[in-house]
């Protein structure tokens, strides 16, 4: 932003800047709707009314790119899928997250062969990894409330 | 009486069946390459087999010739089913397409093309299905490895780490 550069470190302005807008951000998070595979339907489970993601701010999953800032890679990448999740991580605005919910998006999980991806991280990088096939609801938001905690701890000089 | 496959009569004219082969209830024709487009014409036209279930290969990699083509057909009205065997070598991998007598071979020569490799003369649309259309290879060959990363055990894991192609930005 720049903000540093003019400012100079001024101590409390700068810190209370931080926890401000990293309490903004994190509590606001909008979601891409990008659900895959099996992974989708424990994440659209999250999303429903017994365990729910409207708490946390999480209250409408945005269909376009352009509106969103989190992607959560819920399911198998494919190869073919790949250059169309690159493009649309490039079409996100700053500041953006990616979650890598699931064994097969972090890891490539049981399928080790010539049409799934081992792991999304290496087409784009990763914020936050949530092991299991399919993670529990309960892992999914332990997931979120950690990328929540790294959105808070956000310095002034890591923003874009 | 209803038809069953070890007492229906399957005469197909001027030898275009080099074997027969009955397994358990199950009629397999062996036939060349020449003339198979010619067998599932007769076998839809005369013999009523008018469903094509499925196309598929199977790789007998040290044996030659190497892919065995496999047709599946099916009769509505008999109620029997039948199977054509076309053995093809690796060096002319190349086959009639049956898209001239059954439509619903389209996509599963498709396929066959995508992940073995031989190629279908005349079919309408021959091109990838599966993979993607710039990939290189034909993954269900005998030679392709099945698995395309190592395992990662203790003593292994940071060296895999280390050359994993990881997207940084």
């Amino acid at each position: 932003m720049g903000l540093e550069q003019k400012l100079g470190d001024m101590g409390i302005v700068t810190t209370s800047l931080e926890k401000a807008v990293g309490w903004a951000r994190s509590n606001a998070i909008w979601p891409l709707l990008f659900g895959l595979a099996c992974c989708a339907i424990e994440m659209m489970s999250t999303q429903a009314s017994n365990y729910d993601l409207s708490r946390f701010g999480m209250e409408l999953n945005r269909a376009s790119p352009r509106q969103s800032d989190l992607m959560i890679i819920a399911g198998r990448v494919s190869r073919k899928m790949a250059p169309v999740i690159r493009n649309l991580y490039d079409q996100m605005p700053d500041p953006k997250y990616v979650i890598a919910m699931g064994d097969c998006a972090s890891c490539g999980g049981v399928f080790n062969n010539y049409a799934i991806v081992q792991g999304v991280d290496e087409i784009i990088p990763v914020d936050v990894y949530i092991a299991g096939c399919p993670p529990r609801p309960e892992t999914l938001i332990d997931g979120i409330l950690l990328l929540q905690e790294k959105i808070k701890g956000e310095k002034i000089t890591t923003w874009k | 009486m209803a038809e069953t496959p070890s007492t229906f009569k399957l005469e197909p004219p001027e030898g275009l069946v080099a074997s027969t082969t009955v397994f358990r209830g199950e009629v397999t024709l062996h036939t060349a390459r020449e003339q198979l487009l010619a067998l599932l014409t007769h076998l839809r036209d005369v013999q009523q087999f008018n469903q094509l279930i499925d196309v598929t290969c199977t790789d007998y990699f040290p044996q030659e010739p190497r892919f065995g083509m496999v047709y599946q057909l099916n009769s509505l009205p008999r109620n029997i089913r039948v199977r054509v065997n076309v053995m093809l070598s690796e060096h002319d991998a190349r086959i009639e397409s049956a898209c001239a007598a059954f439509l619903s071979a389209n996509w599963l020569e498709r396929e066959i093309y995508d992940l073995m490799g031989i190629h279908f003369d005349n079919h309408p649309d021959l091109r990838r299905i599966l993979m993607p259309l710039d990939y290189q290879g034909h993954p269900l060959r005998k030679e392709v490895p099945v698995t395309v990363e190592e395992n990662a055990f203790s003593f292994n894991r940071e060296r895999i780490d280390r050359d994993k192609p990881y997207a940084r930005e």
